[in-house]
Parts: structure tokens; C-alpha cells; sequence
């Protein structure tokens, strides 16, 4: 057993990091933040030329065929940084649901351009009824002029502002919450009918919600084939594809998150090394010295549950893969949220000013909690796949 | 043991009912209840209402132009004027300044300020806080040397709650530097008018500019603005926080607003059923309704005790504590009640003239806003951490 990466890991998680530490301060990140895509287009365009963004795309594309300990190395530097970048939604999850319910075409059409971060891809497969279930879909996609109609409307699309192009769940069969009867399409940014309300996000990103209004798709938008509610068996069931797809995306955001963690602790225990108060530094305080080892303890449960998310991420879909990941983000979600809280509280009114950064990560840890499922969803989902004793 | 009201107490309450269901502007009680912002002219507004009743004043003797209401009709207040939306008073002037003044100050300091706190001519803030003396308050800085007839303040305030609305702040400075720390310190009037005073915003996590820096050089000071003895602050500044520690609790608002987060959750679907009726979510609300029946009780337990003429102690510590992890926790639900639409930020949708459709439900803009905001409760007022620290050595002997 060795929970070392290797060599070539190491070198990798190495180059975000010094690229992060060099390209991504707080004061910088403050002003990309701000900007209309939400992120630093020059910093994408680093991480595309050291091929980064290729990490989790086989080498004919120019990737390294990385699995979940690769993508994890980047996402846990990415969340050292705060970084805003469109990652984890074009690379890992848009990415990944192309590539495994795409036909050849559309891999060749959109897989290259992801890979190399020419092209940004956003997901949208909430709605606003579906609270986190992805099976909750009302949006329609009906047959028509040799391709397809689609009427409906997609909630919280992160990066969906400036994406080149949106991945949409819509029915094509079955009722509201079927896991059959779902189908994929890709739809370019620009397609008639798709209009946009966009926001800024608590944690300092941009994101959008969609109507699509009577939005006319080609039959070549369909990613895969059609899904039919009838046949429950078919190969390309995109609720699969969409499951399996979303399971690599949380692996991705536990690492992120685990990222998060690790500064946000390094901040407070550095405030309470520095911070004097009644003529001692406040670390000398036994009440704090236990929820800073609390705080410690929770990120390396979260750690270990990262860990052990990206080693399932790129497996075969199982109910031990399903029980892994949600066992994963339930974790995140509860230590993101003590080292959060509890982190505030032990800098005092300094955690909660926006000129200071701490602010900013306990934002972020909360948001990771509110993405591909909240620590209570995950736990009603794994009590589902509880074993027998 | 009775724990129902008296006749004159159901009495009082319909009073408070008929009184609010009158005067209190709807569009003053749908921007509370929507969490959205007040203006300053909002809160002038309600008080102008509030001192045409006589009920502003509620800590202040008749003959200054208060009202002695007994703690469980202070309670009964609390309760209904939660419920109804009506904005919390900002403390600083009447409820702060105003009884150190009355029960320290002079003659002619009780002519000049209390008259104008009541008709909401004067605005105060608090200067305690310095960005050294935080939970050691004790070891502030900011200087007060007498020169003649004058102070010369110098040093830096923070934390300052709405210093920037504010044209006077009370302030704690070191007058005497050879003695104890708590020995040295005095209790001074500032007009924020006067030269060398400089404030500065701080904008906090949630984006808001609700505290600021207050920054003193070389400030002149009448004498006239000390509150009682030189050197003796320390003993009004404790007999402030008193005052601050009570109402703290917040109770009542914890209950306005777990009533918003059931209603919250009424209109929020999760698998095609309201979220209340949802086993985990319902769970969630269930258990913090329980907490708060308990630190309902507890609060009327201390009510109680205090009508029956004893002084509120280290039990209003405990209760603090209580108080606010129960209202961080119902600021958690709902900002969990609106699932992945706790992640846009639509700022437009907090302003109270906004007219446009809403991004998911009409009360989720400010729901993840306010919970980070309200992280501050354990924070302030004396952080929790102190307030346990007081009932160890209080009440425990530790």
C-alpha cells in the first residue's frame, strides 16, 4: 500500500501549483473575478499550453489518459488558488460527458477544442425544481424538422455565460423524475432561442440560468443516441452516462475542496499564532488550540475521502463506486462547512471582511457544498445503497 | 408555577397588536421581512412612529421622555414586533449611550443628549473595538490627553456599526497610562464632526458596508463631553455591556425567522413534493424549533427572576451563546432550502423597489448574503467564546 503519487503525478501537481502560487494572488483573483467571463482568460490559456487542460483526455488528443489521482493533483492546486477557471465544468464534466456518450463526429467535433481550452463547455442539467436530483427533468426535446425542439428551463449553469457550448439533459420520453427518457444535446452557445440571465455567484464566479425557447437543434445535437423510456436497458441511457459523469465531477470537487481546506487552515492557524490578545498569542488558548486540531482533523478525513473518490472516479459504475463518491461528498460538505464556520469564528470579525482572504475561501467551501449535491442529499443516497451487515 | 401572562399582560399584547397593525408601514415591515436593506431615512421613519408613542425609549425613566416597561412587557415587544417586521432600533443612541448618560452623566449632559436621541436628531455609534482590544477590550489604545478645556484624542476605532450614518460616538480612551489597564480608561462624547476624524469603510464577506474604521488625530474634545470621572470608564462600559448582552439572544427574531424558513420551504420542491415535507429537511427545521422552544423558556426563566427583582448575570451569557447558534442554524436551513440557487448572487433582487422576476423564489437573493452576515453574531457583543468564559467563572467557580 502507497498513498505516494509517483513521479510523474508529483511533477504535475508540482506545475499547478507553482502556477497558481505565481499567477494567482489574492488581489489578482479579486480583479479576474470581476471581469465579464468571471475568470483569467490568460491564465486558461497557461494551463491549455502546459496541457493541462488535456489531463483527463487520451493522448490522441493531445492528453495524458489522466485518471482521478492526475485530475485530482490539478483540482487540489486549482483550489489552493481559489482559481475561477471553467476546469471542473468544461474539462472534467463536459469533457467527460462527450466522450463517453458522443458518436466519433462529435468527439472530433468538440473533444480537441475542450482538450486544448479553445473551446469552453458548460453543463446544464439542473432545473429549477430538480434540487439536485439530475433525474428531475422537465425540459422537452420533441422530434421535429429531422431534428429536435427544445422548450424548458436550466438552473445554475456555472461558466454557462461565456461557454462555446452547453450540454442540456431534456426528455425526450417518460415523465418528470424517470431516470429513462432523458437524452443529451450539445447546443452551440449561439442557437436561436437560448436566452441567458446571468450573475455573478457568492464565491466570486459567474454563472447563468437558461430558457430555451422553442430552441431548433439539428439531429446531430443529440449526443449518442436518443434515450427510450421504453427500453431501460439501452447501452447509451444518458441518466447512465450523466450519473457515471457526474460521479468524476464530484471526485474533482472533493479534490478542489480538500485544496480549500488546507489554506483556509493554514490562514487560522497562522492567526493564531500572530493574533495576540490579553498579552498572549490567541493559540495559547486550550479552546482554540482543540478546534484548530478539530479543523486539522476534518480536513484529513476530507483528504482521505478525496482520495479515495479519485481512486473510483475513472472505474466501472457499482453501487461501491456510487456509495464511494456520495460517502465523499457528504464528508466534504460537513468538514467544508466546520473548517468554514469554525475558521471564521477563531479569526473573530477580521474572518468576515472582504479585504482578507480567509473570507473568501470559507465562501467557497460553503458553495462546494451547494454543487452536485448538498451533504444531505448524499446521505439519503448512500442510506439508499446501504449494504446488508 | 404559572407560565401564562396576567390579565394585564394579554392586555398590554392586544395594545402592541392594535398599535402595530395601525401604524406600522407595510412597505417598512415587507423590506424586514425580506430581509432587504433599510435605508437611514427607513429607520428615522419608524422612530419618529415609535417616540409619537412614547415607546421608544424602553430603557430610559418616564421623566426623560421613556417608557418603564416591566421585562416581560419588554418581552412581549421583542415577541410581536419580530413577528410583525418592525425594524430593529439601532441601539447605539437609546439604548446605549443614552442609560450611561442617565445613570452617570450630568445634568447638563442629560439636557443636550437625550432629547435629541429621542427626536433622531443625533445618530451614535460605538467606539469600543480597536483592531488590537477586541476580546481584550481592556487593552485599547486610543489616547485622550488633557490640554485646558479640551481632550486630544488620537488613535483608531473599529468595528464601527453604522458609523457611517452616525454624527456623534461614544468612545473608550486611555486616559491614564501608569495604572491597570482597566484603571486608566474614560468614557468620552465625540462629535464626528470634528477635525481629524476620518471613516472608512470595511465591506464584509456577504459585500456589505455595515462596519467601518473610525480613525482619531490630534481630535479636540471638550471636557464637558467626559461622562463621570476621569479613569472610571471601565465601570460604564461594563454596565453597558449589560445592557448590550440582553436582547442579544434574539430570541424573537429567531422565531420570525423560523417562520419565514417554514414558509420557505412550503413553496421549494424536492421530488416533486414541498421541501417541508421532506424527512430529512423537516428533521432539520424539527430540531432547531425544539432548541428554540428550550431557549424560549430559558429566556422567560431569566425574564422572570429580573421582574421579580433580581439583575440579569451570567444566566444572559449562557443564553447569548444559545441564543445565536439557534439563529445561525436556521440561516444555514435556509440557505440549504434553496438548494443550488444558494450559489447566484443577484444583488438587484435585494433592493426593495425591485420589479422584475424573480431568479428562483422571491426571498432567496439574500439568503446566502445573510448567513454569512450572520456568522457574526457569535462574533459580537462579547464573541461566544468570552460569554462561555464569563459562566465558567461566574457561575461555576472555574
Amino acid at each position: 500500500m502507497d498513498f505516494r503519487l509517483n513521479e510523474e503525478q508529483q511533477m504535475l501537481q508540482d506545475t499547478v501549483a507553482r502556477l497558481v502560487r505565481g499567477e494567482y494572488s489574492f488581489e489578482k483573483r479579486l480583479a479576474f473575478s470581476e471581469t465579464d467571463a468571471g475568470f483569467s482568460v490568460d491564465f486558461w490559456k497557461q494551463l491549455s499550453e502546459l496541457g493541462l487542460t488535456a489531463v483527463p483526455f487520451p493522448e490522441e488528443l493531445g492528453g495524458f489518459d489522466g485518471g482521478g489521482v492526475e485530475v485530482q493533483s490539478v483540482m487540489t492546486e486549482l483550489g489552493r488558488g481559489l482559481c475561477l477557471e471553467p476546469y471542473l465544468q468544461s474539462v472534467i464534466f463536459a469533457g467527460g460527458l462527450i466522450g463517453q456518450a458522443g458518436n466519433d463526429s462529435q468527439k472530433e467535433t468538440w473533444l480537441g477544442g475542450i482538450a486544448s481550452g479553445e473551446l469552453q463547455a458548460a453543463v446544464a442539467l439542473q432545473e429549477p425544481q430538480s434540487f439536485y436530483n439530475l433525474n428531475d427533468v422537465e425540459t422537452r426535446a420533441e422530434k421535429k424538422d429531422g431534428g429536435y425542439l427544445l422548450n424548458g428551463r436550466k438552473a445554475v449553469v456555472i461558466g454557462g455565460h461565456c461557454a462555446d457550448v452547453i450540454l442540456v439533459s431534456a426528455r425526450t420520453s417518460g415523465d418528470t423524475r424517470d431516470a429513462s427518457g432523458i437524452s443529451l444535446f450539445a447546443l452551440k452557445a449561439d442557437t436561436a432561442g437560448i436566452e441567458r440571465r446571468v450573475y455573478p455567484t457568492i464565491d466570486g464566479s459567474k454563472g447563468c440560468d437558461l430558457t430555451l425557447n422553442n430552441v431548433q437543434v439539428s439531429a446531430d445535437a443529440l449526443l449518442g443516441d436518443e434515450d427510450d423510456a421504453a427500453n431501460a436497458s439501452h447501452a447509451s441511457h444518458a441518466s447512465r452516462v450523466i450519473e457515471y459523469q457526474s460521479g468524476r465531477a464530484i471526485a474533482a470537487l472533493c479534490a478542489e475542496a480538500v485544496g480549500v481546506m488546507e489554506v483556509a487552515n493554514e490562514l487560522t492557524l497562522d492567526y493564531l499564532k500572530q493574533r495576540k490578545q490579553f498579552g498572549v498569542p490567541i493559540g495559547k488558548f486550550q479552546v482554540l488550540q482543540h478546534r484548530m486540531v478539530d479543523m486539522m482533523s476534518e480536513l484529513e478525513q476530507a483528504r482521505s475521502m478525496a482520495t479515495l473518490a479519485a481512486s473510483v472516479a475513472d472505474e466501472e459504475q457499482s453501487d461501491e463506486r456510487r456509495r464511494v463518491l456520495s460517502a465523499a461528498k457528504n464528508v466534504i460538505g460537513r468538514s467544508g462547512q466546520f473548517i468554514s464556520e469554525q475558521g471564521i469564528q477563531s479569526h473573530g470579525g477580521i474572518g468576515m471582511t472582504w479585504e482578507y482572504n480567509f473570507a473568501h475561501y470559507a465562501k467557497r467551501l460553503i458553495m462546494i457544498n451547494h454543487q452536485l449535491g448538498d451533504d444531505d442529499f448524499h446521505l439519503e443516497r448512500y442510506a439508499s445503497l446501504l449494504q446488508a451487515g | 408555577m404559572n407560565m401564562n401572562y396576567t390579565t394585564e399582560e394579554l392586555a398590554f399584547r392586544n395594545e402592541v397588536r392594535a398599535f402595530l397593525d395601525e401604524k406600522l408601514p407595510a412597505d417598512i415591515a415587507a423590506k424586514v421581512k425580506g430581509f432587504r436593506h433599510l435605508s437611514k431615512e427607513d429607520h428615522q421613519r419608524w422612530q419618529q412612529i415609535l417616540c409619537k408613542q412614547g415607546w421608544y425609549a424602553t430603557h430610559w425613566p418616564e421623566a426623560y421622555g421613556g417608557v418603564e416597561w416591566t421585562p416581560v412587557q419588554k418581552h412581549i415587544w421583542d415577541e410581536e414586533s419580530c413577528h410583525y417586521g418592525v425594524p430593529r432600533s439601532v441601539p447605539f443612541g437609546v439604548n446605549m449611550v443614552a442609560p450611561v448618560i442617565i445613570k452617570f452623566g450630568n445634568e447638563e449632559q442629560k439636557q443636550t443628549y437625550l432629547p435629541r436621541i429621542l427626536s433622531g436628531e443625533d445618530w451614535w455609534c460605538q467606539g469600543y473595538s480597536e483592531p488590537g482590544a477586541g476580546s481584550d477590550l481592556a487593552s485599547l489604545k486610543t489616547r485622550a490627553v488633557r490640554e485646558g478645556d479640551h481632550y486630544i484624542v488620537n488613535g483608531q476605532k473599529t468595528w464601527t456599526t453604522l458609523g457611517q450614518y452616525a454624527n456623534m460616538i461614544f468612545c473608550l480612551v486611555r486616559t491614564n497610562t501608569e495604572v491597570k489597564a482597566q484603571a486608566g480608561i474614560s468614557f468620552l462624547l465625540i462629535d464626528m464632526n470634528t477635525p481629524g476624524i476620518t471613516v472608512r469603510p470595511i465591506i464584509t464577506l456577504d459585500g456589505e458596508h455595515e462596519v467601518n474604521e473610525v480613525f482619531f488625530e490630534d481630535v479636540k474634545v471638550p471636557v464637558e463631553n467626559l461622562v463621570g470621572e476621569e479613569d472610571k470608564g471601565w465601570t460604564y462600559a461594563k454596565f453597558l455591556l449589560t445592557y448590550e448582552r440582553t436582547g442579544l439572544a434574539g430570541i424573537g427574531l429567531s422565531k420570525a425567522a423560523l417562520s419565514h424558513l417554514k414558509q420557505l420551504a412550503s413553496r421549494r420542491i424536492k421530488n416533486g413534493r414541498p421541501l417541508i415535507e421532506d424527512t430529512t429537511f423537516s428533521q432539520r427545521i424539527a430540531k432547531v424549533e425544539i432548541d428554540l422552544m428550550a431557549a424560549t423558556i430559558s429566556n422567560l426563566r431569566i425574564i422572570a427572576a429580573v421582574e421579580g427583582g433580581g439583575m440579569p448575570g451570567a444566566e444572559s451569557s449562557m443564553l447569548k451563546v444559545k441564543g445565536t447558534e439557534i439563529r445561525q442554524s436556521i440561516n444555514d436551513l435556509a440557505r440549504r432550502a434553496i438548494g443550488p440557487y444558494a450559489i447566484p448572487f443577484v444583488e438587484e433582487e435585494l433592493s426593495h423597489d425591485y420589479d422584475g422576476e424573480f431568479l428562483s423564489d422571491e426571498n432567496a437573493a439574500p439568503l446566502s448574503a445573510q448567513y454569512f452576515n450572520n456568522r457574526k453574531l457569535s462574533i459580537f457583543g462579547g464573541s461566544n467564546e468570552i460569554q462561555k468564559n464569563i459562566v465558567s467563572k461566574m457561575i461555576l467557580g472555574l
